[in-house]
């Protein structure tokens, strides 16, 4: 059964601005599902539309074959969102915010305070439950948004960049809860812009760019598409002009540093073999960015940076 | 398991949001029960006491007792009709009111949820307003059902009101809007201080266009046994109203205006 069935999804905003173009888009139920784009391609308006917080101005969105559309409320009950903003009321409490997002999915009371216990003891904040709420960090603020969107056991979670501004410690600890949940047969669509998150945690992916889905795949054909990858080598001792190596695209970087641009069909050995012929020490060496940003960046034209996060 | 929606989801979500919205009015007390108790001794010690003297009688009785519904009513308009618009317009501006829409609540159950809790604080502050007054004029009440009933149909009319208006309001300074400039006017020339049969020939007629000519009268008549209007004719009014508004707000909220984009 498909878990998110998305036809021919159109939307223009009333200053005319058209965010998505017409969109088909599926996704199996108990999928861990990456989507990507850059910003203002169309994502959160896609999220938006799919939980009803945007209407759409043409096409169909179905949950679990349920219609967004014509039966929202029962197809609002199959979904759990956490949002790209924080957006619960900062003046009450994280056990409260909880329990009250359980009622309104029709959780009765008493189930609902079990659930909010079991799920912010999961996720690390049971010890701030009855704290006011805006006295918690970023990161514990993003995991109570997972809390909240689990409260009523949602059989799909969608994750809006859940991760965004968080230290590695937490973002690990989070993804082990995601994992868990899906493990347990919960359906999750994630968008976020740590690429190597979605290479190692998603099984599918659709990229959106310009309102349009580019690339719809397993995650393992995207990157079987990678026919050329960059590697950044940190020299020993300074050059002045990059070596020619035939097949290879070397550019120097700086005096110590070098990049080269590398066929898939190609061994590294050959690299290095012409390196050490003309004589080049090589102290280091490391991808460029992770395999899914490169191929990521060339599907939405935009040029890698130097770090492994893509920005915007 | 996914929770399965039914009218049992509904009653819990509108629960829900009733202890919400009765937990916040008392956990900000001092901002939402104690200001019309405080103002309302200050109406009846000045109005009351000290003018009132002076004034004599109103409508056959001591301006005192004549003033006593209608200074009921004003708090039970202003705090019904401010409850909805802090607490709607609030949820908006924190983004909060998300949790609401992506529920699978409908609009009727959120709208009901909302009025409920105005309807609850509206009840307090009269009450509270009752007992203050019992202090400065004694107990009174003529007909308890009347009382009762034109106090919880106000209240509801009036927060039908300051949802459109939650609605509607982009900033802090929409929500004050429409009550300084025409809540107030209307409540202070809808017949608190003064029976409408004072005023002449025209402007008697105007101010038969004011609705809440109409609750301070039917409200006046449960407290007191007397009103300007007929009874019935209030209460068609009153009930009038609220119908119009219910229907307005739900196409507000169908249509998501100001909600949804």
């Amino acid at each position: 059964m498909k878990a998110l069935a998305v036809h021919n999804l159109k939307k223009t905003y009333k200053n005319g601005a058209v965010a998505l173009k017409g969109i088909d888009l599926s996704v199996e139920e108990g999928d861990f599902f990456a989507l990507l784009g850059p910003n203002g391609a169309g994502k959160s308006t896609l999220i938006g539309i799919i939980s009803s917080l945007v209407n759409a101005s043409e096409g169909e969105t179905r949950v679990f074959g349920i219609s967004v559309q014509a039966q929202r409320s029962q197809a609002m009950a199959e979904i759990g969102l956490v949002p790209q903003e924080v957006n619960f009321n900062q003046f009450e409490k994280p056990f409260d915010i909880v329990v009250n997002q359980g009622g309104y999915y029709g959780v009765p009371r008493r189930i609902a305070r079990e659930r909010a216990e079991q799920y912010l003891n999961q996720l690390g904040l049971w010890d701030k439950a009855f704290k006011m709420s805006r006295t918690l960090s970023g990161g514990m603020k993003r995991r109570l948004l997972i809390a909240r969107a689990m409260v009523h056991q949602p059989r799909l979670l969608i994750l809006d960049e859940p991760t965004a501004g968080v230290d590695i410690e937490i973002r690990r600890s989070m993804w082990q809860f995601i994992e868990e949940i899906n493990r347990a047969g919960t359906t999750v669509i994630l968008t976020t812009h740590y690429l190597e998150e979605a290479e190692n945690l998603c099984r599918n992916i659709a990229i959106i760019d310009h309102g349009e889905i580019i690339e719809n795949t397993t995650m393992k054909t995207l990157l079987g598409k990678l026919d050329v990858e960059t590697f950044v080598l940190d020299l020993r001792a300074p050059l002045e002009r990059p070596p020619e190596v035939e097949g290879i695209t070397l550019k120097l970087r700086d005096a110590t540093t070098l990049e080269a641009s590398i066929p898939k069909s190609f061994s590294l050995n050959r690299l290095f073999r012409a390196l050490e012929d003309a004589g080049i020490e090589v102290s280091s060496m490391r991808n460029k960015a992770n395999r899914l940003e490169e191929l990521f960046m060339r599907l939405v034209h935009v040029e890698p940076p130097a770090h492994t996060e893509v920005v915007g | 398991m996914t929770e399965q929606v039914s009218a049992r989801s509904y009653w819990i979500g509108y629960q829900t949001i009733v202890i919400k919205e009765i937990t916040r009015i008392v956990r900000i007390w001092a901002q939402t029960l104690l200001p019309p108790v405080i103002t309302m001794s200050l109406y009846f010690v000045i109005f009351g006491a000290i003018i009132g003297r002076r004034v004599g009688e109103m409508g056959g009785m001591p301006y005192m007792e004549f003033i006593v519904p209608g200074l009921i009513m004003l708090t039970v308009i202003t705090n019904s009709y401010g409850n909805v618009t802090s607490s709607f317009f609030g949820a908006k501006f924190g983004k909060h009111i998300e949790e609401l829409l992506v529920s699978p609540l409908p609009p009727w159950i959120i709208l009901a949820g909302y009025i409920t809790g105005a309807v609850f604080r509206a009840l307090i502050v009269g009450t509270l307003v009752w007992l203050v007054a019992a202090f400065f004029a004694g107990f009174q009440m003529f007909h308890l059902g009347v009382s009762l009933s034109v106090l919880v149909l106000t209240a509801v009319v009036f927060a039908l009101g300051g949802f459109v208006n939650g609605v509607y309001a982009q900033k802090f300074d929409d929500v004050t809007i429409i009550p300084t400039f025409v809540l107030q006017p209307m409540t202070y020339l809808g017949g608190v201080f003064f029976s409408v049969s004072l005023l002449p020939g025209i402007a008697q007629q105007i101010a038969l266009f004011n609705p809440i000519v109409y609750m301070v009268n039917a409200f006046r008549f449960g407290l007191l046994g007397v009103s300007d209007v007929p009874l019935w004719t209030a209460y068609a009014i009153i009930i009038g109203f609220g119908v119009v508004l219910f229907a307005f707000c739900m196409s507000l909220l169908k249509r998501g205006v100001g909600l949804r984009t």
